[in-house]
């Protein structure tokens, strides 16, 4: 049996009460460190030292970004990032509305130390009816119970968190676009440097987490040392939540060590549906390059490995295709996302992704010649490394790897004005 | 005509707790959420009125909350029906045949994605990107209300209800 760090509550009657959470060891984490006083420093070295990476896409050592928060006093801020809308992810929203309360305390280990008396917890505005409603219900909760707010457990620490919801906007899960929602703005993303955590939320140093990296936290601090690292497999360090959907019998979310083979993950899942045979996976939600069927049956699903095959772990929005998939629809698809997303602050984003889109609506309605595919691979290169934040990179490597690992494909239809597969 | 739009004083409340989130002088940071309480309240829409009316009342300018109206695409700034449907159609959710239910429903309701119903009663909504329920699609909102594997009987069941 795998540990559970963010879905250990799921399966009771009421996950998300603070009962449940507590009668699970919640809130234990936090309270030893307040008990304890433990220094700042301890906690950012655990974290770093256990392997911890950032669960939203980047994968960036968590430890580590939040050493990057100056020593100096002053006002600081911890955002917590549950914008979640990368095509194939659907985590954060099940830690939201099952296990809030391991979000709440993540945020306030992740304040104490990094020195921020203030956490924001930035939920889509899609999640309305829900999660924002069953995370502020939290929120409640956990003040009632003095986790939260003036002086906790007579620690002289005063944290408070809340909760803000946004109005439908990919880009704000773009870090720096995200504080700029929050200062009530368009979601532009910002020129980087200054960092976030030299100048971030109204200009004071911040650290923005994903959900399911704070989610994580508070398992990871209750543990021995070296706890969570060893929990990967095959040389990997840690634990994932994988959402599996698509061509696949059993779709859902799968907290699994890093490192499982990709063939296990599938089965659990249930295996490819209607007898088909697999054909293609984007391994970590639609930004990252699309992987050959053949090719993800024999990787694993950890970040070196999926780099291995060209790809990238990403969210771990794991998206499933079988043999009946056509390949210009899905890419097709994928483009008009990255067109209605594009913030259009940079010129090769804003124009280039409208190009691609409108090429491959060409191609799907039997207009495009030849010359239009090699077009494709050119905007693409275009766009790539030549904007403010990763939304063009995100446009244009599946364009790159849709148009190299089925190039076939793309002739077909180009020539025959008709799906290969249908 | 010209009557300047009143803010009702339940509105007022709820603005006023979204602003004490945040640090003193940083009411620009109230908009969005204030934009979702006044459209609740206004048929599920924003007019410029009402822009000029939240400027006033969290002393911003009308062009800052002008550019969060536009730009943030579950804001409304014209009037659409009563009910809004939102059906994703991204890569997840059109592998397992979302790109039916969406045709059945402009049929059904005899609207194209983008357009309310004559009775007012239905929006389908546009630019409806991938909302986050991947391993339940195909999936629609209703209200915002989360309605996931859908069939086509399904869904004749879910409208008929709301209607």
């Amino acid at each position: 049996m795998n540990p559970k760090l963010c879905t250990e509550t799921y399966n009771h009657s009421h996950p998300a009460s603070i009962e449940t959470y507590l009668s699970l060891g919640g809130y234990d984490a936090w309270k030893n460190i307040l008990q304890n006083k433990m220094p700042r420093s301890k906690i950012i070295e655990k974290i770093k030292d256990s392997g911890l990476r950032g669960k939203g896409g980047a994968g960036f050592l968590t430890g580590l970004k939040w050493s990057f928060i100056p020593l100096i006093e002053g006002q600081k801020y911890l955002v917590c990032n549950s914008d979640e809308s990368e095509p194939g992810t659907c985590k954060d929203r099940d830690i939201l509305r099952y296990n809030p309360h391991s979000i709440i305390e993540g945020m306030l280990i992740a304040c104490y130390a990094i020195g921020a008396s203030v956490g924001y917890n930035y939920l889509r505005g899609e999640f309305m009816d829900q999660q924002w409603k069953v995370f502020n219900e939290a929120l409640k909760e956990a003040y009632k119970f003095k986790l939260i707010g003036n002086n906790i457990i007579s620690s002289n620490i005063n944290i408070d968190i809340y909760a803000l919801i946004g109005a439908g906007a990919y880009i704000v899960g773009e870090e720096t676009a995200m504080l700029e929602s929050i200062e009530g703005k368009r979601g532009m993303p910002r020129i980087k440097p200054p960092f976030p955590a030299i100048k971030g939320l109204y200009g004071k140093p911040t650290i923005i987490n994903n959900t399911e990296t704070l989610a994580s936290i508070p398992k990871i601090m209750l543990n021995e040392d070296g706890w969570y690292k060893n929990l990967g497999l095959n040389k990997s360090e840690g634990m994932k939540i994988f959402c599996m959907s698509g061509h696949i019998n059993k779709p859902g979310n799968f907290e699994i060590p890093l490192g499982t083979p990709f063939a296990d993950l599938l089965k659990s899942a249930g295996g490819i549906s209607n007898n088909r045979k697999i054909k293609a996976v984007i391994p970590g939600g639609s930004s990252v390059p699309v992987v050959k069927g053949e090719d993800m049956m024999r990787i694993n699903m950890d970040y070196e490995s999926i780099a291995s095959a060209g790809s990238m772990l990403g969210s771990g929005g794991v998206i499933v295709m079988d043999d009946s998939t056509c390949m210009v629809s899905v890419l097709h698809r994928i483009s008009r996302f990255y067109y209605a997303e594009s913030c259009g602050q940079c010129t090769p984003c804003r124009e280039g992704t409208g190009w691609l889109y409108k090429i491959l609506s060409n191609i799907l309605s039997g207009k495009a010649s030849l010359n239009d595919l090699e077009q494709l691979n050119r905007i693409a290169f275009q766009i790539e490394g030549h904007c403010i934040c990763a939304l063009g990179d995100a446009a244009a490597m599946p364009v790159r790897s849709f148009l190299k690992n089925f190039w076939s494909e793309f002739e077909y239809y180009v020539d025959k004005k008709e799906s290969m597969v249908s | 005509m010209n009557e300047d739009y009143i803010i009702s004083d339940n509105s007022k409340q709820l603005i006023d707790d979204v602003v004490k989130k945040f640090p003193n002088n940083q009411s620009r940071s109230a908009i969005i959420e204030s934009l979702l309480i006044l459209q609740h309240e206004n048929n599920g829409f924003i007019t410029k009125k009402i822009m000029k009316a939240l400027a006033i009342y969290l002393t911003v300018h009308e062009i800052d909350i002008y550019e969060v109206a536009t730009f943030y695409t579950m804001i409304n700034v014209h009037p659409v029906g009563k009910n809004t449907i939102a059906v994703c159609n991204n890569v997840s959710c059109m592998l397992r045949g979302s790109d039916e239910i969406l045709s059945h429903i402009e049929k059904k309701l005899n609207i194209k994605v983008g357009q309310s119903t004559k009775d007012n009663c239905f929006y389908l909504k546009d630019e409806i990107e991938c909302l986050a329920a991947c391993n339940g699609g195909p999936m629609m909102q209703v209200n915002h209300k989360n309605y996931e594997n859908l069939t086509i009987d399904k869904v004749d069941k879910i409208l008929e209800s709301i209607k």
